[in-house]
């Protein structure tokens, strides 16, 4: 549907410049290699548990790595030389190695002897990886997809609390459920083990945690007689890893943004781009669709002077998930109703806002975030401003909708919160279920206008940053007025550098798949 | 003066409540809310709405009166008012009465990932048409971001010379954020900073009360700009400086 007969040559300009921004800093991701891609290829291999200090085994197995050399040969090789060493199955080395029976090899076995003696290991995870992308299948063939999804989220900090609140939002109308992460995970250099019940603003992303909500939404989901997504956040210090471990407990969703560590969490950006690179790849072998975090520029900056800045980083992030193979339809590419009211027509420019990224990215399952900076205490006007925003989603036809809370910036949601969200959304639906179709918007209008302006002022930044290079546009704050150095942030000290002979056994089958 | 929730006659002390019970949404979940409103209190509570919230949850919406009322002679607050001045007229301020750069640093410290509080009051943009305190004249204004350790705020509070401190807590959950705000008074004082600061707390859930308790110069929650901020920084700083003298 075209209702905004935007210039396709621009758009298409656009995803020129975006292709070459990715390009250059891929060149620049494939000779790089970090401790947390590492202790994802770790996982795929079935490596689980933690020590008595709770330091997870993968950790324990990179840390040694490291000790020795770096982690620029890949942990596979040494892990593969240990099995060959010790002459035990994987299993009974880690058991071993717990016990201090066993250490990791001192020297690397060959690249060709390493494929060789994981070759069980790799099957087994890959294996793993698509039964469950089969069994996701299965039920959204069963069950079908809503048009638009409604997207909540739960947030107790106990495991088993969110299990209840999940399960009853379900039971109320929500498709999609995320359990927030504890404020701060995304800081942690490891991924905390086991059923957690206590944490700061949301639930630990432990791999126990996501298999309680997912077999708790496989329950509801027979009930409702719909497939309930899982969201988690593949973000942070350890998104490689939180994708393996999604990949292996059927989630549906991860927030996966190329950008949004280095900006919003000050995590270096060479480390941020190997990682994105290494999860995004995971999420597109297990069928994982991955959202993107745009709206947070707006949260920061102002919605309106920096809306160009939303379009240019969803041309930049669709270009670096083409490169991880991320189908379109797995691309849930993120964007904001964040306008502040005050401002006149300010609901025609969330429609042509919205509207634009719908018709330049037809096939992509957008996800669309509620107003939260304008939300004041005032629960009657956030339940108004709101039902704006539903009814901008139901017009420009939005495929993830995570409902905004009239409690915002006040708690964590209640369960009635949600409940109302929820009911005010599907009434939304309902009643404006044909307006898309019956609406064409006028030529030299207000929203004609604003998308055009949109447009052509993400061609430029695009062309600016391609110019300038990824890299150093960060470090000169193009997105939300926030400066990253390129040795500065949080992680760096996990970044190597590739040996001539490294491997990573399970991005190598993952691509032959893609081949 | 006593008085009471006004409804539309005067002491009527109607209120809205609304709350979920944890049963199914039937009769006895109907009597249920009226008699918990009953024990809140209410007199002639009236259930107005009762919804079910999946099998288990039912949300009730209840109206009724308060039987009890306020002597206004009663209530003391310690008001906090800041002077209401613009950006010119501080910016002059300082120019008449300090004649030197003042530096402010500002965070969203410990986990908190929060911005926006922070950045209303420091970015050049500001919120709600506010000028941040970036567009100030004589004041550098210098913000640390999202989850910045207490001890690294301190450090670079040190570093730059800092005349005020703002620190902001948007996270509520379990009160993480009043622990967080007193462990940075403690670590302050254990540097010997505290008396050379002005130091603030900002945040959604921030009052000025609050932050007194806490140990803090002043705390400043909704509705409050970069102005008035800035407004009280300056002043204190004066009053600090002739205090000296």
């Amino acid at each position: 549907m075209n209702k905004l007969n935007l210039d396709q040559k621009t758009i298409e300009s656009c995803r020129i410049h975006a292709n070459a921004i990715a390009e250059k800093i891929v060149r620049f991701i494939d000779n790089h290699t970090t401790v947390s891609v590492e202790r994802s290829i770790l996982r795929l291999l079935g490596v689980d548990g933690v020590d008595r200090y709770q330091v997870p085994l993968v950790n324990r197995l990179v840390d040694d790595c490291l000790q020795q050399r770096n982690c620029g040969e890949g942990i596979s090789r040494y892990l593969a030389a240990s099995l060959k060493n010790t002459q035990r199955n994987l299993a009974d080395f880690l058991v071993a190695y717990q016990a201090g029976k066993a250490t990791l090899a001192k020297d690397p076995a060959s690249v060709e002897e390493t494929l060789a003696i994981l070759k069980p290991w790799i099957d087994q995870g890959l294996k793993k990886i698509q039964e469950q992308k089969e069994l996701r299948n299965h039920w959204i063939n069963t069950y079908g997809t809503a048009k638009t999804q409604i997207y909540v989220i739960v947030a107790t900090g106990n495991i088993h609390e969110d299990v209840i609140q999940a399960q009853a939002a379900a039971r109320a109308g929500a498709d999609i459920i995320a359990v927030i992460r504890s404020t701060g995970q995304s800081l942690l250099d490891y991924v905390p083990y086991g059923i957690t019940t206590e944490g700061f603003g949301g639930t630990y992303a432990t791999q126990a945690n996501f298999r309680l909500m997912r077999q708790a939404l496989d329950e509801v989901s027979k009930d409702v007689g719909r497939y309930i997504r899982l969201v988690n956040y593949a973000s942070g210090l350890c998104m490689p890893e939180i994708a393996a471990m999604a990949a292996l407990e059927r989630l549906d969703i991860l927030l996966n943004d190329s950008l949004y560590g280095i900006i919003f969490r000050d995590i270096n950006m060479q480390r941020t781009f190997i990682d994105q690179n290494f999860s995004r790849l995971i999420n597109a072998y297990a069928g994982i669709l991955i959202n993107t975090g745009e709206d947070n520029y707006l949260t920061t900056s102002d919605a309106v002077e920096e809306a160009h800045t939303v379009l240019a980083s969803q041309f930049i992030n669709e270009a670096f998930a083409k490169k991880a193979h991320l189908s379109a339809s797995l691309m849930g590419l993120g964007h904001a109703f964040e306008i502040d009211p005050e401002i006149e027509n300010s609901f025609l420019f969330e429609i042509a806002q919205a509207e634009m990224a719908r018709e330049i990215f037809p096939d992509a399952p957008l996800k669309y975030m509620p107003p939260t900076k304008h939300i004041s205490g005032n629960i009657f006007r956030a339940t108004m401003q709101n039902a704006l925003f539903n009814l901008a989603t139901v017009m420009t036809d939005q495929s993830i909708h995570l409902l905004g809370m009239m409690t915002e910036a006040i708690h964590t949601p209640f369960l009635s919160d949600r409940f109302l969200a929820i009911d005010s959304a599907k009434t939304i639906q309902k009643t404006a279920k044909s307006f898309r179709e019956a609406i064409d918007y006028r030529e030299g209008g207000v929203i004609h206008t604003r998308a055009r302006e949109v447009l052509q002022k993400a061609k430029l930044l695009l062309g600016d940053v391609e110019k300038t290079g990824l890299f150093n546009a960060l470090e000169n704050g193009v997105f939300a007025g926030v400066k990253r150095p390129f040795q500065g942030g949080k992680g760096l000290e996990g970044v190597y550098v590739k040996d001539k002979d490294y491997v990573n056994p399970i991005a190598l089958r993952m691509e032959e798949f893609f081949r | 003066m006593n008085i009471k929730p006004y409804g539309d006659t005067l002491q009527d002390g109607k209120v809205q409540i609304s709350f979920t019970l944890p049963i199914a949404a039937d009769a006895i979940g109907l009597e249920a809310a009226r008699q918990l409103a009953k024990k809140m209190g209410l007199i002639d509570p009236n259930v107005v709405h009762q919804e079910k919230l999946g099998d288990h949850f039912s949300f009730y919406i209840v109206y009724g009166s308060v039987g009890v009322s306020i002597d206004l002679n009663d209530i003391h607050v310690e008001t906090f008012e800041t002077p209401t001045m613009t950006r010119e007229e501080i910016e002059q301020l300082i120019e008449t009465e300090l004649d030197r750069e003042l530096v402010f640093v500002g965070a969203s410290t410990g986990t908190d990932a929060h911005t926006v509080g922070i950045d209303a009051i420091m970015n050049m943009k500001g919120f709600a048409g506010h000028y941040g305190l970036e567009r100030y004249k004589h004041i550098k204004a210098v913000n640390l971001g999202s989850q910045v350790a207490n001890e690294e705020f301190v450090r670079q509070a040190k570093l730059l010379k800092a005349d005020v401190l703002l620190v902001s807590q948007t996270v509520t959950q379990k009160d993480i954020h009043l622990k967080n705000l007193v462990d940075l008074v403690e670590l302050l004082e254990t540097e010997q900073m505290r008396k050379d600061v002005v130091l603030i707390a900002g945040g959604a859930r921030i009052t000025h009360e609050l932050a007194k308790e806490l140990g803090y110069d002043a705390g400043f929650g909704p509705k409050k700009y970069a102005e008035d901020v800035a407004a009280y920084a300056v002043l204190e700083l004066i009053r600090r400086k002739k205090q000296m003298f």
